[in-house]
């Protein structure tokens, strides 16, 4: 028997609870390298030093530099990303004509995964800064541009039909009715791209970075510094989180008449 | 039923909206699934006449409706508006569908200026003119919503506003309350009368529902399936403000047996499928394909 307040906050610690319960097993695991056979944690951190070792980054100035890095690459390669990927969407779903003139390179890229391009992306750009914004350009942009046009495609026609019958000029019917129609499946392309993108950025920076939390996370490797390996690791959770985060803000203030999972 | 007999003394006379319909002949689908969904239909509607299109499913009446609003183009023959030719959807010629189309992302009030922002009015006055309109369906104090918070009803009432505030010569209806519980459709049907009465224009009426035809048209044009044609021709005899009198009245009850004969004919096939008098998304030519 529990009084209903009781239940709400059981219900409020248990998430939180979920988590210490995680740290102490990792921090059981690693304090007494567990050898489990497969997986060992003879090497594991403690989750003490990785505090300790976050507390001396983000002392240090480096973190501005390796935060900097990775933030304006993701920002660069996705947002052409976006305005590529929605703009191509829109004209693929929409005409016939360009759909077919397009659509067979584009599926025969699609397959490839973004990592894939690393070693011709870093033949191909003079800067590595480049590359690696192409990288998370080409991680963003299927997941974009497919979700676009299975949005266009699922406009219904008959709002077009409305539209143009209220006096909606051919072009206008783009910005007035398709675009806003679509909306919710490109933002779920967005969020889809915003994933993929940290996912293809840190990989980029691991293979040709110099500054970075990528770059950051494998240097650590290298020079043995273990705890800072899941530093770089949560930041990277931290800020793949944040981003999401601010995409699902900026979707719930675009699109007030929009409930995902309910009818709008 | 007041407001409506009070209404129809500031009734105006027009002399927009005949609609020429000249051997009219459409033909839907592509290939083998060709097929003729209207066949050398021919009809004249005089301005400010409410006329019912009544037929089973896939008769044809959406497919013509769909060619008056312009979003179909007949494979031979003519449609005129005041004598020029239809070569496009435009806003003189409303369209309201079974279930609405409103836009989602707009409140209500945006939704009924749309026609006015789509022509360069501006701000206030639009939404001066939309509160009117919003007004007039009885739905004051709802702008705000979005139509995804109102019910069939209400939806409909705003759709009927947003193709209003255009002024159009012509108002086109697809089963616009064929979707409505019956109470709902009742009222919808008194409220649409009411403004055709008040602000007189010509309406060309889609349905299946014989009562409905017989309580709302001054003619019905009772048609066949595939082909679609136009089998006969009903002047209601009954006049307007059209009471309880008429719908219980033995003219009214020889009328419904005469439309039901009509309709059960057993030469008349029923089509599979539906027509819808729009063509599919996407593909902004091809607009003589069909699907549902």
């Amino acid at each position: 028997m529990t009084a209903p307040g009781q239940q709400s906050v059981a219900r409020r610690a248990l998430p939180l609870l979920s988590l210490i319960v995680c740290v102490l097993l990792w921090h059981v695991a690693s304090s007494r390298h567990l050898h489990l056979g497969l997986v060992t944690f003879q090497n594991v951190p403690q989750p003490l030093e990785v505090v300790h070792a976050a507390w001396d980054l983000f002392q240090s100035p480096k973190l501005q530099n390796h935060l900097g890095a990775s933030l304006g690459r993701v920002a660069s390669g996705f947002l052409v990303a976006a305005a590529l990927g929605v703009g191509l969407g829109l004209a693929i779903g929409r005409f016939r004509w360009v759909r077919e003139t397009l659509m067979p390179p584009l599926e025969v890229a699609r397959p490839i995964p973004a990592v894939a391009w690393i070693p011709l992306s870093i033949l191909m750009f003079p800067s590595s800064e480049g590359s690696m914004i192409f990288i998370t350009f080409v991680g963003a942009l299927f997941p974009i541009l497919l979700n676009t046009i299975h949005g266009v495609h699922g406009v219904d026609p008959r709002l077009i039909a409305s539209a143009r019958s209220l006096g909606t000029r051919r072009w206008a019917i783009f910005a007035r009715v398709i675009l806003p129609a679509a909306a919710p499946s490109v933002l779920t392309g967005l969020s889809i791209g915003m994933g993929t993108c940290w996912f293809c950025l840190v990989t980029a920076e691991m293979i040709s970075g110099q500054y970075g939390i990528g770059y950051y996370t494998w240097e650590s490797y290298t020079v043995q510094n273990y705890a800072n390996i899941i530093v770089g690791m949560l930041l990277i959770g931290l800020l793949g989180m944040g981003s999401s985060a601010l995409l699902h803000r900026a979707g719930q203030a675009l699109m007030p008449w929009y409930r995902p999972g309910g009818r709008p | 039923m007041n407001a409506i007999l009070s209404l129809s003394e500031l009734a105006p006379e027009v002399s927009t909206g005949r609609l020429h319909i000249d051997r009219v002949s459409i033909e839907l689908g592509s290939g083998a699934d060709r097929f003729t969904a209207l066949d050398d239909v021919s009809v004249n509607i005089a301005p400010g006449e409410f006329v019912c299109l009544l037929g089973p499913s896939g008769c044809g009446k959406s497919t013509l409706l769909g060619a008056l609003a312009g979003h179909l183009t007949p494979s031979r023959g003519q449609l005129r508006l005041d004598g020029a030719p239809i070569g496009g959807p435009d806003p003189q010629r409303g369209l309201v569908f079974q279930h609405h189309t409103l836009f989602p992302w707009l409140s209500v009030r945006d939704n009924v200026a749309y026609g006015l922002r789509m022509r360069g009015v501006g701000r206030a006055e639009r939404h001066a003119q939309a509160m009117t309109w919003l007004k007039e369906v009885g739905l004051e104090g709802f702008e705000h919503h979005y139509p995804g918070a109102l019910s069939g009803g209400m939806q409909q009432r705003v759709e009927i506003a947003r193709v209003l505030i255009n002024q159009p010569r012509v108002l086109l209806m697809d089963e616009p309350f064929g979707a409505l519980d019956a109470l709902t459709r009742l009222k919808m049907q008194e409220l649409l009368l009411a403004l055709w009465t008040k602000r007189r224009m010509t309406v060309v009426f889609v349905t299946h529902d014989i009562d409905e035809a017989l309580f709302m048209a001054d003619r019905i044009l009772v048609m066949s399936a595939r082909p679609g044609r136009v089998i006969e021709e009903i002047v209601v005899p009954a006049g307007r403000p059209r009471s309880a009198e008429w719908l219980t009245g033995t003219s009214f009850i020889e009328h419904k047996r005469h439309c039901l004969a009509l309709l059960r004919d057993p030469g008349v096939t029923v089509p599979l499928a539906r027509l819808s008098p729009i063509p599919p998304a996407g593909d902004d030519q091809d607009a003589t394909s069909c699907s549902d």
